[in-house]
């Protein structure tokens, strides 16, 4: 333990401790703008500086350890009118169009200039002309607003592994960019969106496609409907005042009915599907042809486009089955048109994800036309759900937290519910292969070692005395481990040291998307967590394969799960991509 | 093939010759963008690609440190860019004599651009093939045993080049 005074206030903080964090727990707050929980300081601003006693020049409390002894001042009118200047010079380099900004009341600068009192502009403006990229028709780049904190590129480069992003140029003219005079589609990107999580201020954006949504929703001849991804109604709460984790499946469903849509489904229906598909798959290949194992999950479209692009030789162990947004789409322009003697091609299907990506998937390959048309229209993020609300002037907290999705796409099991969460696919899908391989269902539903929010997670349970070793991995960087593993396993002729993989891109899985609000830390992703496994916990059926809408979905429709109307409906296929176009 | 005592191949190309060379070393990106900086005047896309997977960088990297250093251009200097090899075999040769004779035609200096954009002018320690010295290797075409007197009909050969890609545009 180190003791320091912070403003004369003595601390104790544990070794290793920032003094931006030692501060914290003296009750001061320091102001940062380049500093994010997730990722380590990067000291590139310079905005949160203080004064240590016996130091000639301040220090970035951010970056410097808590040192035993240190006095640290962290407020003085000579260290206010320093961060003073660094914000304005900071200001000065960025364009003044707070009106028109996505970020507008969500922008780390602005809240710093609000919270400093900045009524004029103390520097001439100098703002950089770049032109704007949204090549990627999932996020929006517009290098003008940047202020170069870094930290999207350390997400890009360190956590996703992908390379997309990267500072060019150096000094005044430095810019973020994809390698060279490409646009980002051109490039790696696989549209995580995670850099835009990270960006505190408004030059990443997500693609906004409210607008086109509003558009299908006032045209009276078209049939709108809309599914919610399992982590959504843990995230959009906080945006109403709710605390992180709390379920407002309820509120949401009833805002959208109330916005317009003629039907709300449930995206966890779909996860029971893509259990029943997935699970099925597994209990083949682990009967038949174990050689073919692990079998690697493939719900994450970031994550698909990673493998296609940078392992393309792990296609074979990639599960076919769609995501659960995709599975949604079709049936609803099947299975549910038919039911309700619907024109499928009436039907506008918007989704509601935590996900960037999820934009793309939905015209990511042909099978995603499985109905005759595109399954999805328009996949948009929490964060445009969100202002949607907000612009259909719904009084969130007053909505009917019991409403319930419309049936049948709407009910779903305690697997389908925990898939926004790492581990949450594993989990769901072991729960019913389990019972495809033995014919029994697991005597405790919950596996514990998928759990948690560790970059890798690693276990095994045993079905019919044979084991079934799994890996969970989430955030890009952490899957080489589990891939390094595999691929020396196979180069020496072992045993696969897994026979099921679970990847998805973002910390935490989806309740951590890159279209999930801003500013979450690893405290917040426990907390979503922790709701969906409530809503798992408190339902009667947890297991995929005993949801009765889904036993009916096959007895009347499907027939069974890998039938040749399932196959041609919930599969796709993948193949090697090139990381760069040009 | 030999250059300095090493032993090069005619076959790789420029990129994979000093990927070959720098692989192991420190530093070693920076030097391989530097020894095609030198000899081509500028680093092409493809080059930069192909380095990227030799050295099994991200492209991303590669061009952090083209964009960070001015001393690397991405594109030509000059439409054409005449590179004259000094190495060794082309000195004794008479690359002198034809580094002589360029700049006499174009007006312009080595390491210079004519008013018109369409030559630039350099030398460079070796193109890697000193089986045809004197050589001069204009945007990547080799021109072997190459004589003062065809310098005329050489350059007279690019404007031609150029006035039909103006044609096409
Ligand atoms: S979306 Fe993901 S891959 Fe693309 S630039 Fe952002 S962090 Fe990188
Ligand atoms: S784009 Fe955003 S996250 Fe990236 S460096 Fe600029 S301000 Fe920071
Ligand atoms: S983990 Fe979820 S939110 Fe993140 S890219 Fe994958 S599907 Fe999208
Ligand atoms: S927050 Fe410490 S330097 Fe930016």
């Amino acid at each position: 333990m180190i003791n320091l005074t912070i403003n004369g206030i003595g601390v104790e903080v544990d070794e290793g401790t920032t003094i931006l964090e030692a501060a914290r727990a003296a009750k001061m707050n320091i102001p940062t703008l380049c500093r994010h929980p997730d990722l380590p300081p990067a000291a590139a601003c310079g905005i949160c500086v203080v004064r240590v006693r016996g130091r000639g020049n301040l220090v970035r409390a951010c970056a410097a350890p808590a040192e035993e002894g240190m006095e640290v001042t962290t407020h003085d009118p000579e260290i206010v009118r320093v961060r003073r200047t660094v914000l304005e010079l900071i200001l000065s380099g960025h364009p003044n169009e707070c009106l028109t900004c996505l970020r507008n009341e969500s922008c780390e600068l602005q809240s710093l200039a609000a919270e400093f009192g900045i009524k004029e502009e103390s520097f001439p403006p100098l703002i950089a002309e770049h032109p704007l990229d949204d090549s990627t028709r999932s996020i929006v780049l517009d290098p003008r607003k940047c202020v170069k904190c870094g930290r999207c590129i350390t997400v890009c480069q360190e956590q996703q592994n992908v390379w997309a992003l990267s500072f060019l140029d150096r000094g005044i003219e430095t810019r973020i960019s994809p390698a060279g005079e490409i646009v980002l589609a051109e490039s790696p990107c696989i549209r995580c969106g995670q850099c835009s999580a990270h960006c505190p201020v408004g030059a990443i954006t997500e693609y906004d496609q409210g607008g086109e949504v509003w558009e299908a929703l006032s045209d009276p001849a078209v049939y709108c409907v809309a599914q919610i991804a399992p982590s959504i109604r843990v995230s959009i709460g906080e945006a109403f005042g709710y605390e992180p984790g709390t379920n407002v499946s309820g509120q949401v469903y009833d805002a959208l009915r109330r916005m317009g849509f003629d039907a709300v489904f449930d995206t966890n229906f779909g996860a029971d599907v893509t259990i029943m598909e997935e699970a099925t798959e597994f209990a083949e290949r682990f009967r038949n042809s174990p050689e073919s194992l692990p079998l690697i999950t493939t719900c994450c479209p970031a994550w698909v486009d990673f493998m296609e692009k940078f392992h393309p030789e792990m296609i074979p162990h990639f599960s076919s089955c769609k995501s659960p947004q995709s599975i949604l789409g079709v049936l609803a322009k099947t299975y549910y048109a038919e039911q309700r003697r619907l024109d499928p091609a009436r039907i506008f299907m918007v989704s509601i994800m935590p996900c960037t990506a999820k934009k793309y998937e939905i015209h990511r390959h042909k099978t995603m036309f499985a109905s005759g048309r595109q399954d999805v229209d328009v996949s948009i993020t929490s964060r445009e759900l969100i202002r949607m609300i907000r612009q259909s002037g719904l009084d969130f907290s007053g909505l009917d937290c019991l409403a319930a999705a419309d049936s049948p796409l709407g009910e779903y099991s305690g697997a389908g519910a925990i898939f926004g969460a790492t581990g949450g696919v594993m989990e769901a899908a072991l729960r019913s292969a389990h019972y495809f391989v033995s014919g029994a269902d697991l005597r405790d539903p919950v596996i514990p070692a998928v759990r948690g929010i560790s970059g890798v997670k690693e276990g095994e349970i045993a079905i019919e005395g044979r084991p079934v070793r799994f890996a969970v991995a989430h955030g890009l960087a952490n899957v080489e481990k589990v891939l390094d593993k595999i691929t020396a396993a196979r180069e020496k002729g072992d045993d696969p040291p897994y026979h099921f993989v679970e990847v998805m891109a973002c910390p935490g899985g989806c309740i951590g998307g890159g279209g999930q609000a801003w500013e979450v830390d690893d405290a917040i992703r426990r907390l979503r967590v922790e709701g969906l496994l409530k809503d798992d916990a408190i339902r009667e059926v947890r297991v995929s394969h005993r949801n009765p809408s889904i036993e009916k979905l096959y007895r009347d429709f499907l027939d069974r799960p890998l039938s040749d109307k399932a196959r041609q409906l919930l599969h796709t296929s993948y193949r090697p991509r090139r990381k760069y176009r040009r | 093939m030999t250059e300095g005592g090493k032993t090069t191949s005619p076959k790789l190309s420029p990129a994979a010759r000093a990927v070959k060379k720098w692989r192991r070393k420190r530093g070693a990106l920076i030097m391989v963008l530097h020894e095609i900086q030198n000899q081509a005047g500028f680093v092409p896309r493809e080059t930069a690609r192909e380095i990227a997977e030799g050295m099994e960088v991200p492209l991303a990297r590669v061009y952090e440190v083209l964009t960070f250093y001015n001393y690397f251009k991405l594109r030509p200097p000059g439409k054409a860019v005449i590179s004259v090899c000094t190495g060794t075999a082309c000195h004794l040769k008479g690359a002198p004599e034809l580094v002589a004779e360029l700049e006499k035609e174009l007006e312009i200096g080595q390491g210079e651009t004519t008013p018109d954009g369409l030559f630039h002018l350099q030398c460079v320690r070796c193109v890697g093939c000193c089986g045809l010295a004197p050589a001069i290797s204009v945007n990547g075409k080799i021109y072997g045993k190459a004589a003062p007197s065809q310098v005329r009909q050489i350059l007279a050969e690019w404007r031609a080049v150029f006035r039909e890609e103006d044609v096409d545009d």
